[in-house]
Order: C-alpha cells, then structure tokens, then sequence
C-alpha cells in the first residue's frame, strides 16, 4: 500500500480582500524528498499559495493536508506549532536576525522546540559546517556576503529536520553563479533530511533543479 | 507558553536589543527609575517628618496610656482630676499644664507637671535635678528642668527668663529632662505654673496609666460619663491620626506630583518600545512564521518592558533612599506645608513596603508603556510584515477617535466622584485618563489639523514632503510627542491652577488685610487690658481692632481648628453662599470654608463649642473664605467671648491710622506704647510686608511641586530627542530614496524641522485641550 503524500492540496480557492480572485482548482501532491517548483507571472499569488500551506493564511475553500495533518482543523496556535516542528522557510530577503550570532540564527528553529542550548549550539555548529560555514558560528551577519547570508538561512530551514521546506525565491537576492551553488546546497540538504520541497521562483535556471515544474495560474496549478 | 519561558529564545531577543540599542534601553530604564526614585523619595521624606512629628508628640504627651484634653483655650477645671483618678481602671493620673513659652528667643514646651504623679503615670517626663538642688527641686517652684534641646547654650545652675503670653517670670534651671531627647520641652512644678502664668484652678491636661487588664473602651466610657464640655479624651493612635491629617493632603498631592515623573516616564516606554518594536517587525514576523504564537510574542515584548520596569525601579529604589537621605540632611523634613517646621533633621525612616510599593508601581508603568506596542506587533499579519520588512503604515486607514473619547468620558466621571478617604484619588484618576485620552486622540487630532494643509499644494517640496508624512502617519505624532505633550500638559495645568490659586491667595489678602498695619504676637496673648488701652491711646491710631486665636478640639482624632475671636468679626470676611439668622438662645458664629468641608457644616447648621468650661449652642451664620487655615476655623465676635469665657487677653491688632499720619512713625509709637517685657516679643507690620509674608509662604509651598514639574518636563523631553533620533534613523531608507531622487542633505534637515514644528504645534493644541479639560478635574 502506497504511503499517503507528505503534501496534499486539493481543490483551494483564494480570493483578495476587494473580492478578486486569485487562484482556484488549485491541487498538488508532493512526496517525501521531492522538490517542486512553482513558476508564474508576478501577483497571480504563489507567495500566497506557499502562506497557505504554512498555515498563515487561510483558504477560501479547498484542503491542505500535511504528514496526515488538515489545517483547517488546526487553530492558530496549533498552525504555529506544526510550523515548529515540520516546516522549514528560505526567504528571497534571507531574513537573517542581525543582532544574533550566525550560530544563534541557525539554531532558533530549535530554541523554539525548547531543545538544549548545548545540543542546539552543536546542530548549528556542524549545519554552518555542512553549508560551507565552518567555525563561523559566533561570527554577526554583517559580516557576510549575500550569498553566505542565504546559507546561513538554508541550514536554520533544516536545523530541526522539518518534513516540508518552503521556499519563496531563495535566489532573487543573488548573483547568477552564487543562485546556482545555493540551490544546490537546498536541494542536497533537503534530499539529506529527506524532506519534500517547494520552491517559488521566477528564474528558470532554478526551476530546472526541481523533479516537478508547474505553472500556476488562476484556474490552478498546470505542468509547466 | 512554557516551552517559550524554558526558550532561550526571548532572552536571544532581548540581549541582542539591549547589545544593538543600549542607549534607547537605558533611556526607558533612566525614566522609570527617575519616577521611582522621585516618588519614593518624597514619600519617605514626608514619612520620616511624620515620624518624627509623632514621636514628638508622644515625648510631649509622656507616653500615657490615655489622656485628657482641654478643648478649648483656658484648660479646665482642676476638678476633674480627683474624679478621674478614682475611676476603677486607673493605675496612676498625672495633672499637667500646658504652655508654650520663650527662652532666649526660641519657643519651647513648657508643662506644669506634679512631680509625685507623673513618675508613675509618665516616667519620660520625669525631671532628674543635679546633686546641688537635691530631690526637692522638682517641688521647687522656682525650678526649670530643660531637654537637652531646649538647654542649648545654657548651663544647669543658670537662671533664665522664661515668657508665656507676654509674661516674663525667672527660673533657676535645676536640672534636665533625660526622657526627652528630640524635643525642646521645659517642666516646672504645677503649682507653680498655675500661680506664676494665671492658671489657677485651670489644668490642660491628666495623663492616665491603666492599670494591668483594663478594659481601655470601658474606661473612656466611664471617663466620658464624667467630663465637662471643656475636656475630650485623646489616645496615642488619636495624635497619630490628628498628625496625619494634619498634613495628609498636601503629603499625597506632592506624591501624586512626584510620580508625574513615573508617569512621563510611562510613556518614554511607550515611545521606545513603540519605535523597537516597529524596527523589529520582520524579526517578530520571521518568529511567528517559524512557529512562535502571538502568545509568545505578547509575552517576549510584555517580559522586555517587565524587565525594563524591574531594572529601572531597582535603581529608582536606591536612588529615592540616596535622594531622600540627601534632602532630610539638607533641608529637614518640611517640603513646604509648614507642619513639619520644627528644625533638626529627621532620621530617615526607611520603608520597605513602601519600597516595595514604588518599585511596583515603577514595574507597572513599564508594563502600561510596553502593552499597546506589543498589542500592536501581534496584531499584524507575520506574512505582510516580512514582506515590507519596515513601516507598515496604511494612509487610507483613517485614525479612530474612539479610545480616546471613551477615555475622555470615563475620566470626566471620574472627576465627579467624591474623594476617598479625604484623599481625590477619582481625581488622580481622572486626570490620569484624560492624559491618555489626549495621547490617543494624537493621531486623529495630526490629521484634522493637518487635513486642510494636506489639500493644498506648497511651493516649497520641503514643507510638501513634511506635511505628506505627518499625514499619512498620524499615529508617529503620538509615539514622537507622547512623553513631552504628558509633562508639558500636566505642567500647564499645575502651573494654572497655582497661578488662579495664588491669585484667588492674593485678592483674599487684600480684602482681609485691609487695615494699615497688623500688630501680631510671636507667643500666646500678651496684650492685657491695660496694654490694648496702651495702644488705642496712640495718637496716629483711627481705630485698634484687637483678636486673638486659640485652638479648640471637636473631634479628638481630628487637628484642632482655629477659634478666631475677633472685634467687630461681622466686618469685612469675604463671605461665600448665603447667611443665616442664630437660632434663639445659640451663638451665632461664622466657620470658614475649610470647616464647613470637614464638619459638613452649613448657614444654619448646628454645632457645640467648649468655651468657658461650658458646652455653648451655637449656629452657623455664614461660611467665609479662608485660605490660611486647612483645618478650620470658627469666628466669634470678641465681646461675646468676653462675657462667655471672661478672657480679656488678646494677641493680635489691626491697626487703622488717622489720614496723614505716618506709617513708620507710628509704629515706633506702638512700640513704645507697649510694656517693655512684651516690646520685644511682638511684631508691627505694615499690610504690604505682611502680605508679601504671606504669599512667600504660598510660594515656598509650592517651590517643591515647581522642582517636580521641572523633572517630569526634563524626562519628557529627553524621551523626544530619543525617539525622535529613533524615529530619523528608523527612516534611514526613506532618506536614501529621496538623495536618490534629488532631494539635498539641507532640505531633508529642513524637512524633518518642519515635521517637528508641525508636530510641537499639535501637541501644544493638545496640551492647551487637555489643561481645559483637567483643570475641572
């Protein structure tokens, strides 16, 4: 018997507050260590799309399921609390917490789920290793390139091995040649966690990394 | 919520804060420790005057279990004390005469006391002499015992005179009074003080000790079944409520004054958690979309201003103790009501509820200023917030007036609320409101006033620029001019309300002193018959009006009110409201304002007065004005307290001179017409000196609550040069933009004084709204 997906949207609907719709019929199963990239033209909601399925915005209609789990029934701490423990985020923005060391960044992820400060400080420190960030854990992010800034980001996405990782243009903020060896250090930690992916973007050199592309548009997600 | 306390995750965010912006922590800590350190300060300064006042007293009172009072002036009969001291309950009585008497020019205490009662009944007050006068000095009636404070310079085995009401009488000072060591107090044989000061028949006091296992209610129940009009019966918690009262208004106004300071404090962390948390937005966002609930985030930024309070009341504490030392050495113990004037330096007396209190009280004011701010930051969706990653403002939302009016309503029935207690605590409070419905109404009030200026187009791009942003974030206004509009509008008022006061203060005197000169005794009643006539016979005088004061007890745990007797007492009082007629068979009287509060007294109203050992019925005629005596004041016509109490004796005169004469020469003529012993004792005053008297000690009242604005004010707008500075460097991005487009270093600077005149100009219409608004609260 075929085990169920790690992420099934079925059927969602969302509309804007001024009552436009945005997108419908939108549906997408996704496997565990199966990375999927979702493309589209500018405002037709993929960052919307990915809000959803974290839980920070709802659906007008439709499911998200994850790991069995159906957020409509969650409440909002409940959605919070599935995001501390299976879901992990890179942002095109890095948002990289300036006032707290590289090793403190990476390893919030795992403050929140109250796990020792001893063992967070080690996962963080063998994640900066395993970014390409060796000893640099008690270094501040302005000391860092953009680039690094997004490895930084990669490896706090995986810190407490989340199941789903989300990410929204991890590689608008970055030169060609850095864009291609940062997607490659997502998808092989991703692959390593054996956690599945979505990754929106607009470039389609990124896109080309992923197993699946899709198109979405606002009648649903399409084969791009 | 318990996985976030055992995070480390608020303590990542708070330390990375405090490393990245010390200067704004420490601004908000400095605020709330200023508030603290002001209000405990004033409080344990009044405390510890207080303190020592009280024990004061209980030194003078001998520490009796319980005593008897003259109600009135002249004491009363010495029948009394035969009586008392053969009720069942009473271990030993001790008769004593009380008189305030002049050594050396300083006023003493002066008790007649039998020696042979009060070793038993009061052994404090028990007089030791010197091996030369033997044991029998203390029967000695021309024997003097001092307290170290009132022996000064002088020497045991000396002689010195000692004046009561005018009358000097020489004593050989024969030894000291041990027990008392913070009082300058004097004791003489009884006897004595009756023969030699006009007390015959008369004493002021019995000081009772119960016997073990009386019941003390039971016994003031039989003493009372036996007391004349004249007598109250007083108790140690009895002087320890009248010392209060005495001065508990003025003693909670300048607390509640001191703890403006904590309150402009309050909203320096409104405006630096405000300008934090905005700046910090996409750092809350990136939490809550990692998975901290809005729980978590409230409870991160509310445990920030808990230990921004805990911190800054620490030091407030300590800093309140050092500055209440400092002032007690410095200037004693008095901060301008005059009760506490007695001279010396209190200890200080440190309390640590009190302590406690304030720091709470300062914990409080952090937590008030950091709510709102953390309401706000929770409130926004984390999604929006990292996408904008800095101002979330939305120009099209139009600014609520709502809070602000329900403030505004709340705090206006507030003022309506009667005081609690004696103390306007809903005023406090309605004051307290109308400040934050002020700050609320902010936002709405930058954009009415900024609407017609928003419509029009300015030549200058500057002021357009200036005039957008305001408009568009009216809620800046607020979090920019909060701390400064609380302390600049609540000086306003103060300084308002002190200026009509102290012109009410200044029109009252100029109706009451409306004679050319005022002759006032420094001590009791020295002007005899033979002096007044002395007096009238000047020729310069058109006419002498003489008077005296006394006090009189109604209520036994209430401060003593005035008697006022006065010829011709019908003249001249700025009367309020209507009048009334005696009733038949009562004496009229005339209460001032404050009497008429305290007692609930009215014209018509009836009451009993001690006078003359007797319970006279009196009537209400008419309430005047008085704002020289907080406690109150009864008025009678002197004539009728001749005939009621036979006491001729007066103290002060109101002097009108014949046209022409010389002001100057006939006081050196009035001197001269007095006796010699008393010449000294006595002040001629013209009507300009005395009211400039006067109205310096208005002024020195209030000097404290002028020094407390100025802090209030001093914190106020150091917290608008910090968020301000914030507030420019917040906008770094803006500033880069507009370069980018053109816009010169000058004009941005040009741009940003326009912003803040245009936001002085709205916290000034604010301020002036407010000082309207709370000057009837």
């Amino acid at each position: 018997m075929a085990s169920p997906p790690l992420l099934a949207i079925t059927d969602l609907r969302k509309t804007v507050p001024t009552d436009r719709l945005l997108f419908e019929d939108v549906s997408l199963q996704l496997e565990r260590g199966e990375l999927v990239a979702i493309m589209g033209e500018s405002g037709v909601g993929k960052s919307t799309l990915l809000n959803i399925v974290a839980g920070l915005e709802r659906a007008d209609s439709g499911t998200v399921t994850l790991d069995g789990t159906d957020l409509a029934l969650l409440d909002e701490d409940g959605r919070a609390a599935l995001r501390r423990r299976q879901i992990g985020f890179v942002f095109q923005a890095f948002h990289i917490l300036p006032h707290l060391t590289l090793g403190q960044n990476v390893a919030l992820p795992l403050a929140l789920l109250r796990t020792s400060p001893a063992e967070a400080s080690a996962r963080a420190r063998d994640l900066l290793t395993s970014v390409g960030l060796p000893g640099r854990s008690d270094d501040y992010p302005n000391q860092l390139s953009g680039g690094e800034l997004q490895r930084v980001a990669i490896a706090r996405a995986i810190a407490h091995r989340p199941t789903l990782i989300l990410a929204d243009e991890p590689t608008g903020n970055l030169d060609p040649e850095t864009a291609v060896r940062v997607l490659g250090l997502l998808i092989a930690q991703m692959r390593d966690a054996k956690a599945g992916a979505v990754l929106v973007t607009h470039s389609e050199v990124a896109a080309a990394s992923a197993d699946r592309i899709l198109r979405l548009t606002s009648t649903g997600l399409v084969p791009a | 919520m318990s996985a976030w306390r055992a995070s480390i995750v608020p303590r990542w965010m708070f330390i990375g804060e405090w490393r990245a912006h010390p200067v704004r922590i420490l601004t908000a800590v400095v605020a709330i420790a200023v508030g603290v350190a002001l209000g405990f300060a004033v409080h344990l300064v009044n405390a510890s005057a207080l303190d020592r006042f009280v024990r004061g007293l209980a030194t003078v009172n001998g520490g009796a279990d319980l005593r008897i009072e003259a109600a009135g002036p002249g004491g009363f009969s010495e029948q009394l004390y035969p009586r008392v001291s053969r009720l069942p309950g009473i271990a030993s009585a001790s008769p004593v005469i009380v008189l305030r008497a002049r050594i050396d020019g300083r006023e003493i205490d002066l008790l007649g006391l039998d020696a042979l009662r009060v070793a038993s009944a009061t052994p404090r007050l028990l007089p030791r002499p010197t091996t030369a006068g033997g044991a029998m000095a203390v029967l000695d009636p021309r024997s003097v015992f001092l307290s170290p404070a009132a022996l000064a310079e002088r020497h045991v085995g000396e002689t010195a005179s000692l004046v009561v009401d005018g009358r000097p009488q020489v004593f050989t000072i024969a030894g000291t009074l041990p027990g008392v060591s913070d009082r300058a107090l004097g004791a003489i044989d009884i006897a004595s003080a009756q023969d030699r000061f006009g007390r015959l028949g008369r004493i002021d006091r019995i000081d009772l000790r119960l016997a073990t296992g009386a019941d003390p209610d039971k016994l003031r129940a039989a003493i009372a079944s036996i007391l004349p009009a004249d007598a109250v019966i007083a108790s140690p918690t009895d002087d320890g409520n009248r010392a209060d009262a005495l001065s508990r208004a003025y003693r909670v106004n300048l607390e509640m004054l001191a703890l403006v300071a904590l309150l402009t404090g309050s909203f320096l962390v409104y405006s630096a958690q405000s300008l934090s948390i905005t700046r910090r937005r996409s750092h809350f966002a990136l939490l809550r979309v990692m998975g901290a609930s809005r729980r978590m985030v409230l409870g991160q930024l509310m445990a920030e201003g808990l230990i921004l309070g805990f911190v800054g009341s620490a030091i407030g504490v300590a800093g309140g103790a050092a500055l209440a030392f400092g002032v007690l050495r410095l200037i004693g113990g008095d901060l301008g009501s005059g009760t506490f004037a007695t001279g010396g330096t209190p200890p200080l007396q440190f309390d640590g509820f009190a302590a406690l209190g304030f720091a709470v009280l300062g914990i409080v004011a952090a937590l008030i200023g950091s709510l709102l701010p953390a309401r706000d930051a929770v409130r926004v969706m984390p999604a929006v917030a990292l996408k904008n990653s800095g101002d979330a403002i939305d120009p099209r939302r139009r600014p609520s007036v709502a809070m602000a009016l329900l403030l505004a309503f709340v705090g206006a029935g507030f003022a309506f609320l009667p005081a609690v207690g004696g103390i306007a605590l809903f005023g406090y409070g309605a004051v307290g409101l109308l400040l934050a419905a002020g700050i609320a109404a902010m936002p709405w009030l930058a954009r009415t006033l900024l609407a017609p200026l928003a419509r029009r187009s300015f030549a200058s791009p500057v002021v357009t620029l200036a005039i957008d942003r305001l408009w568009g974030a009216p809620s800046q206004a607020a979090v920019a001019l909060s701390g400064t509009v609380a302390s600049v509008g609540l000086m306003i008022a103060m300084a308002v309300m002190v200026t009509s006061f102290r012109v009410s203060v200044d029109e009252w005197l100029g109706q009451i002193l409306s004679a050319d000169l005022y002759i006032t005794a420094d001590n009791g009643t020295p002007f005899d018959p033979a002096a007044q006539m002395r007096l009238r016979a000047v020729p310069e005088v058109a006419r002498i009006l003489f008077g005296t004061q006394h006090p009189m007890k109604l209520v036994a745990d209430r401060p003593s009110l005035t008697l006022v007797v006065r010829d011709s007492a019908a003249e001249a009082l700025p009367k309020l409201g209507r009048a009334a007629a005696a009733r038949p068979g009562t004496l009229g009287v005339q209460i001032s304002e404050p009497a008429a509060r305290l007692y609930g007294l009215s014209p018509g109203s009836k009451l009993t007065l001690p006078l003359g050992a007797r319970s006279i019925r009196a009537t209400v005629t008419s309430v005047y004005r008085d704002y020289a005596r907080q406690e109150g004041a009864v008025m009678i016509d002197a004539g009728q307290y001749l005939s009621l109490t036979g006491d001729a004796a007066r103290g002060e005169a109101a002097v009108d001179l014949v046209p022409g004469a010389d002001a100057a020469a006939t006081m050196s003529a009035l001197r001269r017409a007095l006796p010699r012993a008393i010449s000294d004792e006595v002040q001629i005053l013209p009507t300009r000196a005395l009211k400039a008297r006067a109205l310096a000690i208005f002024d020195r009242s209030f000097a404290i609550t002028y020094g407390l604005e100025l802090v209030a004010i001093l914190v106020g707008l150091a917290g608008v040069a910090a968020t301000s500075s914030a507030q420019t460097i917040a906008r770094t991005r803006e500033f880069g933009m507009l370069r980018h487009l053109g816009v010169t270093r000058r004009q941005i600077v040009a741009m940003l004084g326009v912003e803040g005149a245009l936001l002085g100009l709205i916290g000034a219409t604010r301020a002036w709204c407010w000082d309207a608004a709370s000057r009837r609260s």
